[in-house]
């Protein structure tokens, strides 16, 4: 591999990138990449922003709708067993999918912004009291910050942040000197949306739990691109969103353990989380119904239950080197052309090229991209303090998926040609 | 590439590398700034009221070629007019950009009219409004910062 002109030797394409890992055929899956945008092939390059659905999600979708829809937990009719089975079958695939030791761990939300609401609301308003602290990271996800701030302002508690590095590493010796006595919480992404930094989260943890204090793990942008292994991190909580992981939309997990859960109030009251309710008192229902009021996202949780079978099948460690080799070839092939600089060019990275252009804003490059049918976000990523922190309004972000090529490169590059020729 | 040119008309490639007016003004006697959270494009406009008459004007700040290129040409086209013309500009640029009007406004909109490609590009609107948007804001003696959402 030849070394690009910045030092990006980190990346180390697995034996097995090249062996038994088909992308065309994996493309064949995803109905939507056929198209022509603007009479060019469509090249996806914003999945970090959502992914593209394959056949199988789509599939099983349909089929719960055709064949098994009824109201879950509830009925005792054969559709509502089936319907019933369905739903919790995707929580247990969801759970192998985390390693967590038990399903009733698994709590389905809307997606990573909710499950961290949940989490603030509950755990944090129970424990929470003036002068707390929560820590959170300079790289966070405005859902990763809002939820946070929103707490402390009603507790009177304080927020602080661990500082980032020109890379785009957290600086640990940081983050150890802000644990203390009064941190109630910390609250980190595994990977950065805006930067791709990956975060070490065993060793976070480790310091956290060093002085008894939980950690929620956001881990949107890690889920569909790496192994995540809850109780190998010992995480608390973690939390990622279906349609970022090829599943649909308005569905996504929060895994807690069991242990912190059960002793949280619940989030929203209603139907499924009771086991009885007089106007006297309501008992709450057990884990993990307590946590899902209403009737739940059912066509979510079992399309998300395939999209994580599809994952499994690919295998997550080949998906992982795939992608590794894509970014790679990306950020050789990107970073050499003339006035590129990237933004966030942390040792350890994954699935996110984010990017300036000299001259040309973000957003000039990301309607000239689209005339060529590349599809790349750009603005401020909903992370406005890591814009701040690396003086740019705004980057151009082209993130990777794993059913995008080297091909898919060329065309980024060919592309960011034509902006470099229109603005010349 | 045809649609891109329509886009990136020559003149406003000219007017986003060098901006016309694009200067503090020091005896601004209204300005306001703008801002367009979704690309953090952000600008702030100054004005020279006499009367009903623009004196000067003039903007500084950083954003898209769309929207500094209509930051600078917007200086050009109102200086000298007063009030009402140059809402009523504003007006016509609008129906322009938006594609809501097709006919005659270009030739009264002058040099403007260059900006017509932007109708095809419905998410660009807001680039290119994000100047006028402030300038009325400025007229209006808005305090506070104005926003496109």
């Amino acid at each position: 591999m030849t070394t690009a002109p910045n030092t990006y030797t980190e990346f180390r394409p697995l034996a097995t990138a090249h062996h038994g890992y088909d992308v065309q055929r994996v493309r064949r899956d995803f109905p939507i990449l056929t198209q022509k945008v603007h009479g060019k092939p469509l090249v996806y390059l914003d999945n970090a922003a959502t992914t593209q659905k394959p056949r199988q999600v789509l599939d099983a979708i349909v089929s719960y709708y055709s064949e098994d829809n009824a109201n879950v937990h509830r009925g005792v009719h054969q559709l509502s067993e089936r319907a019933t089975e369905a739903y919790e079958r995707a929580r247990g695939i969801a759970q192998r999918f985390l390693n967590a030791a038990r399903p009733e761990e698994i709590i389905f939300v809307r997606g990573t912004t909710e499950a961290i609401n949940l989490v603030a609301q509950t755990y944090g308003r129970r424990n929470v009291v003036a002068g707390d602290e929560i820590i959170i990271t300079a790289m966070e996800h405005h859902s990763n910050i809002v939820p946070w701030q929103m707490l402390c302002e009603e507790k009177g508690a304080r927020l602080r942040v661990v500082p980032i590095n020109d890379r785009g590493e957290l600086i640990l010796e940081e983050y150890s000197k802000l644990l203390g006595r009064k941190t109630k919480l910390v609250a980190v992404g595994h990977v950065s949306n805006a930067l791709g930094t990956i975060n070490p989260i065993r060793r976070i943890v480790e310091l956290a739990h060093q002085q008894g204090v939980p950690v929620l793990v956001d881990g949107a942008q890690a889920a569909p691109r790496m192994k995540v292994d809850v109780r190998e991190l010992d995480a608390d909580f973690y939390a990622f969103s279906g349609h970022k992981i090829y599943g649909p939309t308005g569905i996504g997990v929060l895994y807690g353990k069991a242990s912190l859960l059960d002793a949280m109030p619940p989030y929203q009251g209603g139907g499924d989380m009771i086991s009885s309710v007089t106007f006297e008192k309501t008992l709450y229902n057990k884990l993990p119904h307590k946590f899902e009021a209403g009737t739940p996202h059912m066509e979510g949780a079992i399309g998300l239950g395939a999209a994580l079978e599809y994952v499994n099948q690919l295998g997550i460690d080949n998906v992982q080197a795939h992608e590794q080799d894509v970014l790679a070839y990306a950020t050789e092939q990107v970073s050499a052309i003339p006035g590129v600089c990237l933004i966030g060019t942390a040792r350890k990275k994954t699935g996110v090229l984010s990017f300036v252009l000299e001259s040309v804003h973000p957003h000039d490059i990301g309607t000239i991209l689209d005339q060529e049918g590349i599809a790349i976000r750009t603005g401020h990523h909903c992370a406005q303090p890591v814009m701040q922190r690396f003086g740019v309004p705004a980057t151009a972000r082209a993130s990777f998926g794993l059913y995008n090529t080297r091909e898919d490169v060329d065309a980024l590059v060919c592309g960011l040609n034509k902006v470099r020729e229109v603005f010349a | 590439m045809a649609d891109l040119r329509d886009l990136y008309q020559e003149v406003i490639l000219e007017h986003s590398k060098q901006p016309r007016n694009y200067r503090e003004l020091g005896d601004a006697n209204h300005k306001a700034e703008g801002y367009n959270p979704l690309c953090g494009d952000h600008f702030t406009v100054y004005l020279k009221m006499d009367g009903e008459k623009i004196q000067d004007v003039s903007f500084q700040g950083s954003g898209c070629a769309i929207s500094k290129a209509s930051a600078s040409m917007m200086t050009q086209s109102v200086k000298g007019k007063t009030l009402a013309e140059a809402e009523k500009i504003f007006e016509q640029f609008h129906k322009l950009v938006t594609g809501a009007e097709h006919n005659g406004t270009q030739e009264e909109l002058g040099k403007l009219a260059v900006f017509s490609g932007v109708s095809e590009f419905p998410v660009r609107v807001k680039c290119a409004t994000l100047a006028w948007h402030t300038l009325h804001a400025a007229l209006e003696g808005k305090q506070e910062a104005i926003s496109t959402e």
